[in-house]
């Protein structure tokens, strides 16, 4: 479906494309059954940067409020990537790994159950 | 000069509908430009039923003795310190919502009304639409005198316009209004004529001015009074509107139809902000959202959408997914506002261990299950001398500009994603309903102007949060944010009660 408009062929430019982030891509990270955090976060991030920076430096400063987020495996954490399994390579720049502009990453600690057990 | 007088009946066709003449050098279709691209299709302007029945003089007669009332209550209020008789500080922050969130859509309105009432062809609907913008701008008058008081004594008043065009949260009411006067002449009147003011409007006005009532706020609540004569004229031109359009053509009923599943949509996000005031900002409860969802829209809007089947209208698209939610939304929505508490222009508190009880007595099936957890964790932190607030900024959905912070309504421990595809750009959105209003006009929300993005583009003033807050928002930070305890808010009630 299309917008009714007075203007025929009414177009606009959309108004988040990356290239208004001054070379920056936003990137939505949330910790699945955490609601501790009310909403995913969303980062202005260097497409470049490598996903160990973004689990080691940009991550803990939000989500380490939470008292679960040190007890936390890496190593069995899963990860969602615009809703689809993402394995990520932790040398490897978010570009080269496909997450992209406006991309939702959430991961998952089936073992921490969050406060009390209750995805909080 | 013998003037001779009219009789009512005379009079009221000569200021309404003899306003009308035939146009000898103008083509019609240039007179009323807008009139047919939204493709409703009107076959007889006379048709229409005025639905105010009333003169401008007699109009400005009857509401200059009303607002002489009001104005002398108003007095009373501020000369006996009105102020010290609500029931505790943290009531006044709903009002300070109302005035940073409601009141300029009171303006937006007087405004689109105004516009509207330009662009009909037929004279009733304009005389209508211009009584409406008027009651409008005097209702935004009437409100800031009416908290005026408030601005005096408590923070967060000061700069409610500059907050309204700004604040996060506030383009959540802002972009509604936006959205729908940048919409055609009849998808306003059904945006806000009839879905809001007509099948909405009771869950806002009610709990607002009952709420004002049962916490000791005279201004607020003689204000609400005063209004209602003329929130019974604008639900009668909710409802003239809508059976206008289906009696005229039946190719209007699929466009209205459209309309209503839109508007009943995006009203249901913006009432969220209600919902929150009712659970958990009045010290004194008048109902719980779910009881006010039932009674004002269950029980009345289904009554109303029976009485429009006849029509071929059927209940809004989504309305079985409200009826889950009202299990839910008042809980998530303050919990957004409490992890963002440094953000707001109002305070933010952990409820007593009396309004937990009441809660979950309230909402037996979801309360201690899913959010009592929340604040305990949230009274665990306090108590450790850690209240927390997030330290990233949320993700917006890109319709209703909410932080997605509303869940599957079968499984409300994950929050719900939807997302868009357009022109190779991704959007994200809260909820089924939200997705498919965007999906209905993409080119309209594609241009939604996101607090969070602005704010990562450099819109907003500022490298740091700190520095948009303080000098892109105004808030005064430290008075107007953050949590209620240890505010000056607390501190100064605390001395006029003579309370350690």
């Amino acid at each position: 479906m299309s917008v009714r408009a007075i203007t025929p062929d009414y177009k606009v430019q959309a108004r988040d494309r990356v290239e208004n982030f001054h070379g920056n891509q936003i990137v939505y990270v949330a910790w699945d059954r955490h609601l501790m955090f009310c909403a995913p976060f969303a980062y202005a991030l260097p497409p470049t940067m490598t996903f160990a920076e973004l689990r080691d430096q940009v991550i803990p400063e939000a989500f380490g409020l939470h008292e679960e987020f040190a007890k936390i495996n890496w190593e069995k954490a899963t990860w969602l990537l615009d809703n689809q399994p993402f394995t990520p390579d932790l040398n490897q720049s978010l570009q080269a790994q496909g997450v992209g502009h406006k991309s939702v990453l959430r991961f998952q600690t089936p073992e921490l159950t969050g406060f009390q057990g209750k995805a909080v | 000069m013998s003037a001779k007088k009219l009789n009512l009946k005379d009079k009221y066709r000569l200021l309404t509908r003899d306003l009308d003449w035939e146009y000898s050098y103008v083509d019609r279709k240039k007179a009323f430009p807008y009139e047919e691209f939204e493709g409703i299709k009107i076959t007889d302007w006379s048709k229409w039923e005025d639905p105010f029945r009333l003169t401008m003089d007699a109009y400005w007669k009857y509401q200059a003795e009303k607002e002489k009332k009001l104005y002398a209550i108003f007095d009373a209020f501020a000369q006996n310190n009105g102020h010290l008789n609500v029931t505790d500080a943290r009531y006044v922050n709903a009002i300070k919502i109302f005035l940073t969130g409601v009141s300029p859509l009171e303006y937006q309105a007087y405004q689109g009304y105004a516009h509207v009432g330009r662009q009909f062809g037929g004279a009733g609907a304009r005389v209508a639409c211009q009584m409406q913008s008027i009651d409008e701008l005097r209702h935004v008058q009437t409100q800031i005198h009416a908290m005026s008081h408030y601005n005096k004594y408590f923070d967060g008043f000061q700069d409610w316009t500059h907050m309204h065009d700004r604040v996060w949260y506030l383009s959540v009411p802002k972009s509604f209004f936006d959205d729908a006067r940048s919409a055609g002449p009849f998808e306003f009147l059904i945006a806000i004529s009839f879905s809001f003011e007509y099948v909405l409007t009771n869950l806002l006005f009610v709990p607002f001015m009952s709420g004002a009532a049962h916490n000791g706020d005279m201004a607020t609540c003689t204000f609400g009074f005063s209004a209602q004569s003329d929130e019974a004229r604008h639900m009668t031109l909710g409802l003239e509107i809508i059976k206008f359009l289906l009696e005229q053509h039946e190719d209007n009923v699929p466009i209205v139809q459209k309309w209503i599943d839109k508007w009943f949509w995006r009203g249901t996000r913006l009432l969220s902000i209600v919902a929150m005031m009712m659970d958990y900002m009045l010290p004194n409860k008048v109902m719980s959202w779910k009881e006010a969802w039932e009674v004002y829209f269950e029980e009345a809007g289904g009554a109303l959408f029976k009485d429009l089947a006849r029509y071929g209208i059927r209940m809004p698209k989504f309305v079985e997914v409200t009826e889950k939610e009202k299990e839910h939304v008042s809980h998530q929505a303050w919990w957004i506002f409490y992890n963002y508490g440094h953000a707001a222009g109002f305070h933010t508190w952990i409820p007593s261990d009396e309004e937990l009880d009441w809660l979950s007595e309230k909402y037996p099936d979801t309360f201690d299950k899913y959010y009592r957890p929340r604040w305990e964790l949230a009274k665990k932190m306090e108590a450790e001398g850690k209240r927390f607030y997030s330290q990233a900024l949320p993700q917006l959905c890109t319709t209703c500009q909410i932080p997605m912070g509303f869940t599957e309504m079968d499984d409300p421990t994950q929050i719900a994603y939807r997302s868009s595809d357009y022109e190779g750009e991704k959007y994200h959105f809260c909820s089924d309903g939200c997705k498919h209003i965007f999906d209905e006009e993409p080119e309209k929300y594609v241009q939604s102007w996101l607090p969070v993005h602005q704010i990562y583009q450099g819109n907003c003033g500022g490298a740091s949060v700190e520095e948009v807050l303080r000098d892109y928002y105004k808030l005064n930070l430290g008075a107007d944010n953050l949590d209620i305890k240890g505010s000056p808010d607390e501190q100064r009630w605390k001395e006029w009660k003579g309370v350690a």
